[in-house]
This record gives C-alpha cells, structure tokens and sequence, in this order.
C-alpha cells in the first residue's frame, strides 16, 4: 500500500510537470464545451419553436434536452482522449529503460500497477472538473432532476476506469507509445460498438455481445438508473484486464 | 554472500551465458571482465532480478533470485548500464522516491539522502533535473539510488563509463571506500580499472567463464616468461650477440634509439631464471653504459586479450 502511493505521487507528479496532462485536460475542456453550448442552444431553439406547438411542448424537458446528452457527449469524449493518458505509463519507462530499475525495486506487481493506475484515475476525475460548470451553469437557470447527474457521472467515471485498464495493458506491451495509443483505441472502439453484431446473429451469441458491450451498460445510467450489474460489469472489465497487464509485467519474468 | 551454479541465459535460441559458476564472499570487490556481448550484463540482470535465467540457479545473500526475488531486491542495490532515470524529477526528489520505495524509513529518509548525496559529489545539483544532468552526474546519482537503503550487495554495470578521468577516479574511490561491508560485483571492460578495484576478477567471454582470480595470481599463473627492459649506450650488434649469448635469455628486441648510440632492447627470458645479474656484468665487462634497467610484468590486459584470443583460436 505505502508503495502504490509512492507510485501514484510519482507518476501523478510526472504527469503534472510535463505538458501532457494540460493539453489533454485542455483539448477535452474545449471540445466538451462546445458539445455543451451546441446542445445548450438547439434545446433553446426548441423551446422557442415549441411555443406555438403545443405538441413538441410535451417532449421538452432539460433533463432529458440537455443534461442527460451533455453527460453521453463526454463519453465519447472519453473514449477518444483516454489512450493518450494511458499510452505513456508503461512504454515511456520501456523506452528510457527505467522499466529496468523499475522491476529491480523491491515492489510488487501489483503495486506498480495499482500506482500508475492509481495516477492516471486521478488525472482523468481532475480532467472532468470543468465539465461540472456546465452542470452548473444548468442548474442556475432550470431546475432539472440530480439524479441522472449523478448516475450519468458515475457511469462515465466507471467508463473512464475501464477504459485505463486496457490502456495500461496496452502500454505495458509495446515500448512504442504511439502503438500503445492505437491498440488501446482499437480495442475500446470495438467493445464500444460489438452489440451491432447482435443483429446479425443467434441469440445466445447476441447477448453475449451485448453484454459485454461497454455501450450498452452505459445507457442505463445515461437514464438514470443505476443497476448494480452495470456496476459490476464495470468493475469486473476493469479487474479482468489488470489482471492481464499483471500477468504481461510477470511475463518478463518467465524461464525462456 | 553471492553463488551461482551452472547459470545459463537463452534468447531465442542464441545462448547469453553458459553454465556460469562462481561464488563472491562477503566484503568483496568482484570485477566483470569481457569484451562487448560477452553476457556480463545478462549476468547481472539475472542477479539483481530483472530477468530469470533460463537454466541454473543463483542465490544473494542465501535467497533465490528466482523463488525469493522480493527478498533479494530489498537487498540488491542495482545500477544499469545506461543509468535510465527519470529525466521529469529533480535529484532529491528522485532519491526521495527511491528510498521511499526501498523501505528506507520517512525519519531516517532525509539523513540518508543527504548521507549519499555527499558520498557520490551530487549535493550541488540536488535542485536540478535529472534530465539536464551532464552523464557524469547521472552517473553518480545511479549509485546514489543502488546505495540509498544501505543495501548488503551493490551490482554496478559499467559503472565508469562515458565519465571523463577525474570524474572515474573519483567514482573508483567511492567503490574502494563502499568495500568493507557490502559486497560489490562490477563490470568494465577498462583493465586497469578492475586490477586497481577488484580483489578477485572473473573474466567471461562468449557466455563461457574463462578465469577467476586475484588480478595478481592471474598475472602470475598466466606470465610465460619475463621481459627486461635495458637502455645501454654502446655498439647494438655487439650488444645483441654478447646479450643473446646469456644463459635463460630466450629474445632480444632493439626499440628506437634513445639518444646518440644509445638504445632500449627488450630481453625475454624464461621465469625459471632471473637473468638481471648476468645481463649487468656482461655490460659492464664490454665496457658500455647502462642507464636503465627494470621488469615488465604482464598487464592484466596482455593476460586477457590472451584467454580472449585463445579461446578464439
């Protein structure tokens, strides 16, 4: 334990004195932002058109017009911005050669990977601050519903979660962060829309699909709802690939 | 403190290291000698648990590398080669981390920093990034991190390298006053270096260990014959022919003249015979001038680019 903080402050200090964590933060900041006003301002433009429509009036609410699609947006988001933060964890230290030092401390496996993982969790919740004023800025002028803000904001941090624990399983496998990136990207993209497949095949294989489809555990908090099933889903994705990327640190140390 | 037993290293299929066999005892200095590739850095990744060996065992301080590696590590201070280190932290604050990780208690963490920050000549740059840092500095600050836990066994890869002469006779110091305690392998491919640190030096090539010894018995166990170095003022044929006449001398090299009529030979005589006694009354019976006369002992270097070309051969 007091070696996984040593290692969460370290790379959590790393990821603070170089400039990567401000550009990422920067870039997510920006473009959520903008999905934020857009979204803002087309549930404005319908509000006013509905004036006249008492048909369109039924539909409109803030919750579901824009809060609720403010949070999907950043999971997106997320998805897209997440394989830069975790790309450096491991082949950064591959690449200089301080992964050498790294495994001739006595620390445990899990340690290094609970720390770094640790660090780049931290990172990411700090990453999704400015995304509560939009929040505010909402709950300001309206009064829509805390709930989906709640489970909406879980969700994307459970996300966020899973998505790190690929992303370092990826980085501990190649020395080449920009590989590291890519394969993270990949395979986050593809648990992301492998429920499409449901369509097309038998069912016990399509809720297979659908199950594990990092997608479609999140439209439940999208809602509202927080299922405890979705949690585990979340958690468990998260556990099962750090177990890989422990077995891939172990992996150095197999008799060849 | 130290023993391997028939280590051997495979990648792939090309072999590192070959059924390596030797023990280091506790205190002692060992130097690793062996051209480039000859699996000295192989050896010592396995020592200090970086990577296990593919057949073999080896223990530090009574543990397995491979069974006890936890154990081994927090006793096993450890400088790579090429001394990677955090280029984004400063060199207090990397320290501050390393002995973190070491276990070194938060009372104690501060006093020891400071104790190898002075003991390695890095406390003017503790301030300063890593990653600025001249290789000199970057040097010193990877033993810094190996000896920050006080640890009973240091393994240093090459640890004078890309240092410029004052800096290497300061970093040899450092290892000659850290000897005592702590058990010390080190690896070079400077001989000097290792006849001036080592109490023992074990000299692999090709994966294979060729000798381990004292760097003085390796010198002696190895010297076929002994050489004389002469300058004498005098004609140099009937120099050579009175000279070669001499009971033992085995062979007589002229070298470039000195001065006017005078010359430095180079006279090879067997161990068995000192012949320095005849050689000056033979000179002063011809009535010509010696101005010099001493031994060369072989070098280590002659000795290992012996077994190195002979393993070859």
């Amino acid at each position: 334990m007091k070696n996984t903080y040593a290692i969460l402050k370290r790379e959590l200090k790393s990821y603070f004195t170089s400039p990567i964590a401000y550009i990422v933060i920067f870039v997510f900041s920006i473009i959520s932002g903008y999905f934020f006003s857009s979204i803002f301002a087309f549930f404005g433009i319908m509000c006013v058109r509905s004036i006249n429509n008492t048909y369109l009036q039924t539909g409109l609410n803030i919750t579901d017009g824009v809060v609720t699609p403010t949070i999907s947006t950043l999971s997106i988001l997320v998805l897209f911005i997440m394989p830069f933060l975790t790309m450096r964890l491991f082949s950064e230290e591959k690449k200089s050669g301080s992964f050498e030092l790294l495994l001739t401390f006595p620390l445990r496996d899990t340690e290094i990977i609970l720390g770094k993982f640790g660090a780049c969790f931290i990172t990411f919740i700090v990453m999704l601050i400015p995304t509560f004023f939009y929040q505010a800025i909402i709950f300001s002028l309206s009064e829509p519903e805390l709930g989906p803000v709640i489970s909406g904001y879980l969700g994307v941090i459970l996300l966020g979660a899973s998505f790190i624990s690929v992303g370092i399983l990826a980085s501990t496998l190649t020395e080449n962060q920009i590989i590291a990136a890519v394969v993270t990207f990949g395979v986050l993209l593809l648990f992301w829309i492998i429920q499409w497949g449901a369509d097309f095949t038998g069912p016990i294989i399509a809720e297979i699909l659908i199950q594990i489809s990092i997608l479609e555990h999140y439209q439940e908090f999208a809602k509202g709802v927080i299922n405890t099933h979705d949690i585990l889903f979340y958690l468990l994705f998260s556990f099962f690939f750090l177990f890989l990327t422990k077995r891939s640190l172990e992996s150095n140390k197999w008799r060849s | 403190m130290i023993q391997v037993e028939n280590l051997t290293k495979y990648y792939g299929q090309t072999p590192a290291i070959k059924g390596l066999t030797f023990t280091v005892q506790k205190g002692e200095i060992l130097g690793f000698l062996g051209p480039n590739g000859a699996g000295k850095t192989t050896t010592m990744r396995i020592l200090s648990c970086f990577m296990p060996a593919s057949k073999g065992k080896a223990t530090v301080a009574g543990f397995d590398v491979f069974e006890d590696s936890l154990e081994v590590r927090k006793r096993v201070g450890y400088q790579p080669e090429n001394v990677p280190l955090y280029n984004d932290m400063s060199t207090s604050a990397y320290l501050s981390f390393v002995a973190e990780i070491k276990g070194v208690h938060r009372k104690e963490r501060k006093r020891n920093i400071e104790k190898v920050m002075d003991e390695c000549g890095i406390t003017d740059v503790s301030h300063k990034l890593i990653g600025k840092l001249s290789k000199g500095y970057r040097q010193r600050i990877g033993i810094a991190q190996a000896l920050i836990n006080d640890p009973d066994v240091l393994i240093l890869d090459e640890p004078t390298i890309g240092l410029d002469p004052g800096q290497i006779r300061e970093i040899r110091g450092l290892i000659k006053n850290l000897a005592g305690r702590r058990t010390i392998i080190l690896s070079t491919h400077i001989l000097p270096e290792a006849s001036m640190i080592c109490q023992r030096v074990i000299i692999i090539n090709e994966g294979k260990l060729i000798a381990v010894d004292t760097p003085d018995n390796l010198v002696t166990s190895f010297q076929t014959d002994s050489r004389v170095l002469l300058e004498i003022e005098g004609p140099p044929e009937d120099i050579m022919k009175e000279l070669k006449g001499i009971d033992g001398v085995v062979n007589i090299e002229k070298k470039d003249p000195i001065s006017e009529g005078a010359f430095t030979y180079f006279v090879d005589s067997t161990l068995a015979r000192d012949v320095r006694k005849d050689l000056f009354i033979t000179i002063s019976k011809n009535g010509w001038i010696l101005t010099q006369m001493h031994t060369i002992d072989m070098s280590l270097e002659d000795i290992f680019l012996k077994l190195v070309t002979e393993e070859k051969a």
